[in-house]
């Protein structure tokens, strides 16, 4: 019996069938199995979005889907999107942050003393206000991960001790106007028509060639690749619905276009699209990315298999709350001003209710950067569509929290039936 | 220590070098002396099975030899060299992969994602997916394993058998030399259990050195070449399963001695010793009597402290 040796091994030698390319039939079968097997993603925040828009469509067909209101949208949502997106980070540990509302209020406060006390340039200001996000994010990450605390505790406590350090650095009843045009710029203009047309040319490009770039490889190396098919539906879905989207923002949408004309893009779009894209990479392309869902998961496993878990978990807090920074960046800009409310009331609400409409879990391992988008837009469309149809805030905290309250459900029962066939 | 005539030194005889020697190893924590003078091997192409009651020490001595704790004295040989491991990552280094009983595995990540954990193939920083997959792919043919599905499903929607099955082809992925497992069949059925019995033999006929810590003697005599039974810390025998029967192993698990195996009277742990005063009779020659000296020394065994 042990005299046998490698040479059984040797005959046994691999022979792997090659695989038949996923064609789109079989892909579009595949997903919809996944989502029956209760693999749901961000299937609940689409089909949330779509039925959000109809009904607001059909109660305020001239206020609502006029290109004005939409790009208000995208500036009034952006800065709770950039926030959750931090949160994602922390939440795929399993984590929870409850200070970023005010770390981002706290980071632009400083970007605004900066700017105006000191007459800092702009971008000397933006970097201090990263900075102070990710001093913010290391301090709450080396407490909860060298001294074991739970984050709910710590991220509560500096959500009280930020809201004191906010109030004490802008004075009670004070604001710090921003009136730096660069900053006031970045939500609040546009960029050209046809900036616009060369983001999406350049976004839906690079995305055909990434995608066929990979399935040659994988093709070359004899593994089972995405087909024909299915490459050209998603470049083509990709294409349509970011040309619908540009094509509709680059309507004239100013009310007296003699006056002023407002038409393009919003430039914090050119940055959504940056943090969206870079962020995916980390998560899903760097070892590092793999290393947080591992984590996530399982930190025990994680550990014995090398991972440095308490340097992922910092990491992650530091990474959520540079986001959250850049998040108070966005809120200073829309508003022109910093106020000891900046980041506050339901900011932070808003920004994990937008990572779990958006499909992330909270109990950690699941979710993806653009869980973030989508949730955040959920959320803007209540709000904005609430306003429009004169609903009173009440109604709205209300709607938001039934909102929320679904989608937390939804995950919940996704789980249920995900855990039911086998699936997480 | 004086070696008892069946141990050690049958295995040996094959003229194949031990991959893995240990000799006269203690460990202690605090006071209590967990492993005394232990001696094991652990030979290239072999299913060495490491068995012994509850608290015999297997669980000390398997983790000091994967580094998880250091040996207080006596000699860890690795490929005929004097090595000093003072953590997982220096047994990892030597080509030592452990396969723990409640499997570390990520249930939210694929098989590739899981084989790969940790040590993740990357180019110019980007994750080589496709590397991955195609080895990945690759062990788990030279393994035999047909059962999988896909290699991009998640673990969680696996079966026992297919979750061990994907643990013990991570500890191969890596040019390991020798795998240890830990109760691999713990938790399986009977179809589950002997597609993993299967899977490790094929490890053992691929060339590596394989220990198996199991408590199901059913499994260890399907699959091992030797057997190491620990008693109290100490290795009542190492001997080759063909030359034994159950009725003996047990023996050995639960009294230190068989017949002329085991440990000798003169051996015991001084504590013991002195409660054993009055000599117990010889233990009749004939193979496989479960003499009522045995049972009597058991039962004083567990008297003492």
């Amino acid at each position: 019996m042990s005299t046998t040796t490698t040479a059984v091994a040797e005959e046994e030698a691999p022979r792997v069938p090659a695989p038949v390319p996923r064609e789109l039939g079989t892909a579009l079968s595949d997903y919809f199995a996944r989502v029956r097997g209760g693999d749901v993603g961000s299937l609940p925040a689409i089909l949330g979005l779509l039925v959000l828009f109809i009904v607001f469509s059909i109660l305020r067909p001239n206020t609502f889907t006029n290109s004005f209101n939409l790009a208000n949208l995208v500036n009034q949502s952006a800065a709770v999107m950039v926030i959750a997106m931090g949160l994602v980070f922390v939440l795929l540990l399993g984590e929870i942050d409850l200070a970023a509302g005010w770390t981002a209020g706290t980071a632009a406060a400083m970007m605004g003393i900066a700017v105006t006390r000191h007459s800092w340039p702009w971008w000397l200001a933006v970097l201090v206000c990263l900075l102070t996000g990710t001093l913010i994010g290391t301090v709450i990450g080396l407490l909860v991960a060298r001294l074991g605390i739970a984050s709910f505790v710590v991220t509560l406590a500096a959500f009280l001790a930020l809201q004191g350090v906010l109030l004490k650095t802008i004075g009670e009843g004070g604001t710090i106007a921003i009136r730096d045009s660069k900053l006031l710029a970045i939500n609040n203009n546009t960029m050209p028509v046809w900036l616009g047309w060369v983001l999406w040319a350049v976004i839906v490009g690079l995305y055909a060639a990434i995608t066929l770039q990979r399935a040659a490889a994988r093709r070359a190396g004899g593994l089972q690749s995405e087909g024909f098919s299915l490459i050209l539906a998603k470049i083509v879905t990709i294409a349509l619905l970011l040309g619908a989207v540009t094509a509709y923002l680059s309507r004239e949408r100013s009310r007296n276009p003699a006056v002023s004309s407002i038409k393009g893009v919003p430039e914090v779009v050119l940055l959504l699209v940056i943090l969206l894209v870079g962020l995916n990479f980390v998560l899903s392309r760097t070892a590092f990315g793999r290393h947080v869902y591992a984590v996530g998961g399982n930190a025990e496993a994680a550990r014995r298999s090398g991972i440095n878990v308490k340097q992922i978990m910092l990491f992650c807090f530091m990474i959520g709350s540079t986001l959250a920074a850049v998040g108070g960046i966005l809120l200073a800009s829309r508003d022109n001003s910093i106020s000891p409310s900046t980041g506050g009331a339901e900011t932070l609400l808003y920004a994990v209710g937008a990572a779990v409409i958006g499909g992330t879990s909270l109990f950690g391992g699941k979710g993806k950067i653009l869980d973030a988008v989508l949730g955040g837009l959920v959320i803007a469309v209540i709000i904005n569509g609430m306003g429009l149809l004169n609903q009173p805030s009440s109604v709205v905290y209300m709607i938001t929290g039934l909102v929320l309250l679904i989608a937390a459900s939804v995950d919940a029962l996704s789980r249920r039936r995900a855990a039911s066939t086998g699936r997480v | 220590m004086t070696m008892p005539s069946a141990s050690a030194a049958a295995p040996a005889a094959q003229g194949q070098p031990a991959l893995l020697s240990l000799r006269g190893v203690n460990k202690s924590f605090g006071a209590v002396h967990v492993l005394q003078d232990v001696d094991f091997d652990a030979y290239p192409g072999q299913v060495a099975a490491l068995v012994g009651d509850n608290g015999a020490g297997k669980s000390t001595l398997i983790k000091g030899v994967a580094g998880s704790h250091i040996f207080d004295s006596g000699d860890y040989v690795f490929e005929g060299q004097h090595v000093h491991v003072h953590s997982p990552k220096d047994a990892n280094a030597l080509g030592i992969e452990v396969v723990y009983q409640d499997l570390a595995l990520c249930d939210n990540l694929d098989i590739v994602h899981n084989l790969y954990l940790g040590r993740e193939l990357t180019r110019r920083g980007v994750l080589d997916e496709a590397t991955m997959e195609r080895r990945a792919t690759e062990t788990l043919a030279g393994l035999s394993v047909r059962t999988v599905r896909s290699i991009r499903q998640q673990v969680a929607s696996l079966s026992g058998g297919q979750r061990q099955t994907v643990a013990i082809a991570r500890s191969v992925l890596w040019n390991s030399k020798l795998v240890i497992l830990d109760e691999p069949t713990a938790a399986l059925g009977v179809a589950q259990t002997e597609q993993v019995l299967r899977l490790v033999r094929r490890l053992a006929d691929r060339g590596l050195a394989v220990v198996l810590i199991s408590h199901n003697l059913n499994d260890v005599f399907a699959v091992a070449d030797t057997i190491s039974v620990l008693y109290l810390g100490r290795m009542a025998a190492q001997v080759r399963a063909k030359d034994v029967t159950s009725n003996q192993v047990v023996e050995l698990i639960t009294a230190g001695r068989s017949g002329s195996m085991g440990l000798e009277p003169g051996a015991e742990p001084e504590d013991v010793r002195a409660e054993l005063a009055d000599p117990v009779p010889p233990i009749g020659a004939t193979v496989g009597a479960e003499g009522t000296g045995s049972q009597a020394t058991a039962a004083s065994r567990e008297d003492t402290p």
